[in-house]
């Protein structure tokens, strides 16, 4: 059962890793950016042509990874998304949910239709036993990438003046311009950044959640829970929310296999019934 | 009182929901496709070839589109969860006829509808609260669960192979479906229109002028008496009553039912085919349908592969170029057709013009 | 008799703030009963509370003996609250025509007809053509509400709270935002309001104040400070102290 437990929190932690960025574009911008899992995929198949066909090793393939789907994210939010942000939510779905369309059918042009994989590092394969747990080897490199990803992730956020001016922007953006803090610049780099970060847990979780190219719509629902139960005020919201739904999703596959993929969207909608702004966003909305 | 004004009023409401020449015309135009084309007069010229099958198909995906603007329209709901209702009707009604429960196709079309209001009914409390993000959430998590609970019990369902050996008996035990469609064709048809006048009369009634009030202030709507909430579950039930109507259609007409009806494609298809069309005048689902089925027709003929490519394309242009833009542009369109066809020498079609404010 | 209108001990917190700490309202039938304070005491948030907006922290609001402080607000407009707001809150897409006979339609319980052509009832139309006609709005009945100058506006606002026929009716800054011109025809409907309905009015402009109520409450800070005629009021040293900001002890 602990055994279950700590893949249930690996995915949990690769699940924060690809949704935070989505949740800080959320609640910054008030943008519904269901393309999210776009850039998790392309992060992934830039992984995959990077170690498996140019031969970069795994480790610095990641680093790429992140900084490619990162300007990426750059160059589409200063081209494309700049022109959506003041559109109704409506609109923004629409056009997130074209952008996904469009890049669903690209890569399966470009890279064919098969679930690809990553040649991982033979250090990585395998498990061993701590405890009387099966520890993963790829999944406790998982657990430590993404842990120091969110502790990394804190310290920038409560440590540094980017972190208090994007805190700010998040607060209210208004107040933060007539502060003198170019929401524009922080919303473009937090953009970028959280792509990046998609990025980089699409690479990460290729060997776990299976890449193809119709990840970013299989797994949309997943970092929209996140989003949504976990609230956008924070990252403390989408972390615990992203553990609860690893675990829950692990174990309910594992305990009760027919129901297994119903634990989660039958958690998802009680808790948004009970609390519609996530379980720890503030009271008062914008 | 001034009798000049009460008279003034009592004109107005019946001016507003008065049929205006463009949709007689939009309807005898269905009623001459029936014969137009159903490739009989082939002989003539290959453009009457039979295309009784696609437009069965822009027939039920119009009523499914017009589900759809019944709750974001008129009353405000983004839903990406429509699906649900549309798929469960679907599977229902293939499993009526398979297992000969209810072998009559009207009926079982009837009561297929009526299970998706059920489930339309159960669920809206789901979007009575919360933001547009939590309602999609919420929406298409109620329809991923549908489709999980459709592929965890294959030995009902078919699961992921589909549902199987399904056959229909005549309508009404007179009108055996046949190999071209045109049974198929009139059976939506009607089914279509039939809807579709009730669903006009409800718009113009005293409870769709509420519906309007509610998606246009819901807060003030509120204050004057009107239960927000009552209107809001009823809309959205009636919603889910037409969408599994065009499920049940679907599955009548193809004698098949897969998982795919669940799918997010399908809901997201469905938005794309009311924008294209337009938003609250009811025949934007209609209108959209018969656009986007062309549009993918002839996508699917030159790229079978890749056409969600194009289909994304277009969502996304639509977006930037502005849904408002189009919807102004095409309204214009609208209205100066409309003018140039009351001026017509026929008398007829010399209707009241057509109203300025909301329809 | 009971009063047409009462609270007792009403609150409403914010996080840690107290914007409403016990207010304790009577107000008689057919009063004339002025709500008044600086910015940000509270008064709004009375008038919210009052018609089910937002839901009290503590406290019982009783409309004509009747408690309420539980029911939704569409059920206390049917029980005869109704109120108008401070900023606008029509209905931009729909005529003059059509808001005021939603809100007639709705109290005549014909509103969920769905089989109907709406505009058919003949009384309905002939209270709409009555109502529009005393607000001077008969003009402009058939253009979008959107499109319609301020101060027709604020007319149609006032109407649309008449048509709801209340029995105590909550007015929130009627003139307010009304350009000079126009003030005269708003501060002349309110004054002609029929005189068996209760009328609690929440205003910053003093004159129509002080002419129009015959009972005056000063809210400070969530709490009712002082109450009386307005006579009364208007004397006490206190109540020009709280609206200047010197210390209540000077």
């Amino acid at each position: 059962m602990l055994t279950i437990l700590f893949d249930g929190i690996a995915y949990g932690m690769l699940l924060f890793v690809l949704a935070c960025g989505l949740s800080v574009t959320l609640g910054l911008m008030n943008f519904v950016n269901l393309a999210h899992g776009a850039f998790a995929m392309a992060g992934g198949y830039i992984t995959v042509v990077l170690v498996n066909r140019a031969g970069v090793p795994f480790f610095p393939g990641l680093v790429i990874a992140f900084a490619i789907t990162a300007l990426l994210g750059l160059l589409l939010e200063r081209t494309l998304y700049v022109h959506v942000y003041s559109k109704s939510h409506l609109d923004q779905v629409l056009f997130t949910i074209g952008l996904v369309f469009m890049s669903v059918a690209a890569v399966d042009y470009v890279m064919g239709s098969q679930q690809v994989f990553i040649q991982i590092p033979s250090a990585l394969q395998g498990r061993f036993e701590l405890f009387g747990i099966g520890i993963g080897r790829y999944r406790l490199l998982i657990i430590i990438v993404c842990g120091i990803l969110t502790l990394g992730l804190q310290l920038i956020l409560s440590g540094t003046r980017f972190g208090s001016r994007l805190r700010a922007s998040v607060d209210d953006a208004r107040v933060a311009r007539g502060l003198g803090i170019n929401v524009n610049n922080v919303f473009a780099l937090t953009f970028a950044f959280g792509s990046g970060l998609a990025g980089l847990g699409g690479a990460l979780g290729a060997e776990i959640l299976g890449l193809d190219p119709t990840f970013p719509l299989k797994y949309m629902v997943y970092f929209l829970i996140v989003v949504t139960v976990g609230g956008t005020s924070s990252i403390t919201g989408p972390f615990i929310a992203s553990l609860l739904i690893g675990i829950a999703d692990v174990a309910g596959k594992y305990y009760v296999p027919k129901f297994g993929a119903f634990v989660i969207y039958t958690i998802m909608i009680v808790l948004l019934l009970l609390r519609p702004q996530g379980l720890f966003a503030r009271a008062a909305g914008k | 009182m001034d009798p000049g004004s009460i008279k003034q009023v009592s004109h107005h409401f019946a001016n507003r929901a008065r049929w205006s020449a463009m949709e007689y015309a939009f309807w005898l135009a269905a009623l001459a496709s029936i014969f137009v084309c159903g490739g009989y007069w082939t002989e003539i010229s290959p453009l009457f070839a039979n295309r009784h099958l696609i437009l069965t198909e822009i027939a039920w995906l119009g009523l499914f589109a017009l589900s759809l603007d019944l709750i974001l329209g008129y009353a405000g709901i983004i839903s990406l969860g429509h699906a649900a209702f549309f798929g469960l009707a679907s599977y229902i009604a293939a499993l009526l006829a398979k297992h000969a429960i209810i072998t009559e196709p009207v009926l079982a079309l009837v009561v297929s509808g009526f299970a998706a209001a059920l489930l339309g009914f159960a669920t809206s409390f789901l979007v009575l609260r919360g933001s547009d993000l939590t309602r999609l959430m919420v929406t298409l998590g109620v329809t991923l669960i549908m489709r999980e609970i459709a592929n965890q019990i294959p030995e009902i369902t078919g699961g992921a192979d589909g549902l199987q050996g399904v056959v229909i008996a005549p309508i009404l035990g007179l009108f055996q479906f046949d190999i071209f469609g045109h049974v198929a064709y009139v059976y939506c048809l009607v089914v279509l229109f039939v809807l579709f006048l009730l669903a006009r009369r409800i718009i113009y009634s005293p409870f769709g002028l509420s519906l309007r009030a509610v998606k246009g202030n819901a807060l003030r709507s509120g204050l004057i008496g009107i239960s927000v909430n009552g209107r809001l579950i009823a809309v959205y039930t009636l919603a889910a009553f037409y969408a599994g109507i065009a499920g049940a259609l679907l599955a009548q007409t193809t004698a098949f039912a897969s998982l795919d009806v669940f799918s997010f494609e399908r809901s997201a298809d469905l938005l794309l085919v009311l924008i294209i069309g337009g938003t609250g005048y009811l025949y934007g689902g209609l209108i959209g349908a018969v656009i986007f089925k062309l549009m993918q027709d002839w996508i699917a003929n030159l790229t079978p592969q890749y056409w969600q490519f194009w289909i994304g394309l277009v969502l996304v242009l639509i977006v930037l170029v502005g849904r408002d833009r189009i919807g102004t542009a095409t309204a214009m369109i609208r209205t100066s057709v409309q003018r140039a066809v009351s001026r017509l020498p026929v008398p007829a079609l010399r209707v009241a013009a057509p109203p300025a404010e909301g329809r | 008799m009971p009063a047409a209108l009462a609270t007792q001990s009403l609150e409403k917190h914010f996080g840690g703030i107290a914007a409403v700490n016990g207010v304790s309202l009577a107000i008689e039938k057919g009063a004339r009963h002025a709500l008044i304070g600086p910015n940000g005491a509270g008064k709004t948030t009375v008038i919210n509370l009052l018609t089910g907006v937002l839901r009290p922290s503590a406290g019982r609001i009783v409309l004509e003996g009747e408690d309420i402080t539980a029911l939704d607000s569409h059920h206390r407009v049917r029980r005869g609250l109704a109120r108008t707001f401070q900023i606008n809150q029509l209905f931009l897409d729909l005529t003059p025509l059509e808001t005021v006979g939603l809100a007639i339609s709705e109290r005549m319980g014909t509103g969920w007809q769905w089989w109907r052509l709406a505009g058919t009832k003949l009384e309905v139309t002939e209270e709409i053509v009555d109502i529009l006609s005393r607000f001077r709005l008969t003009d402009v009945m058939l253009e979008r509400t959107g499109n319609l100058p301020y101060g027709k506006q604020r007319l149609l606002e006032i109407a649309l709270a008449i048509a709801c026929r209340p029995r105590v009716l909550l007015l929130d800054e009627p003139a307010a935002g009304v350009p000079e011109a126009e003030r005269h025809d708003i501060l002349a409907t309110v004054a002609a309001l029929p005189s068996d309905v209760t009328v609690l009015l929440i205003e910053h402009d003093m004159d129509l104040v002080f002419s129009f109520a015959d009972r005056i409450s000063v809210l400070v800070n969530g709490s009712l400070f002082i109450e009386g005629a307005p006579d009364e009021v208007a004397r006490d040293p206190r109540v020009k102290a709280v609206y200047l900001g010197e210390s209540l002890n000077a």
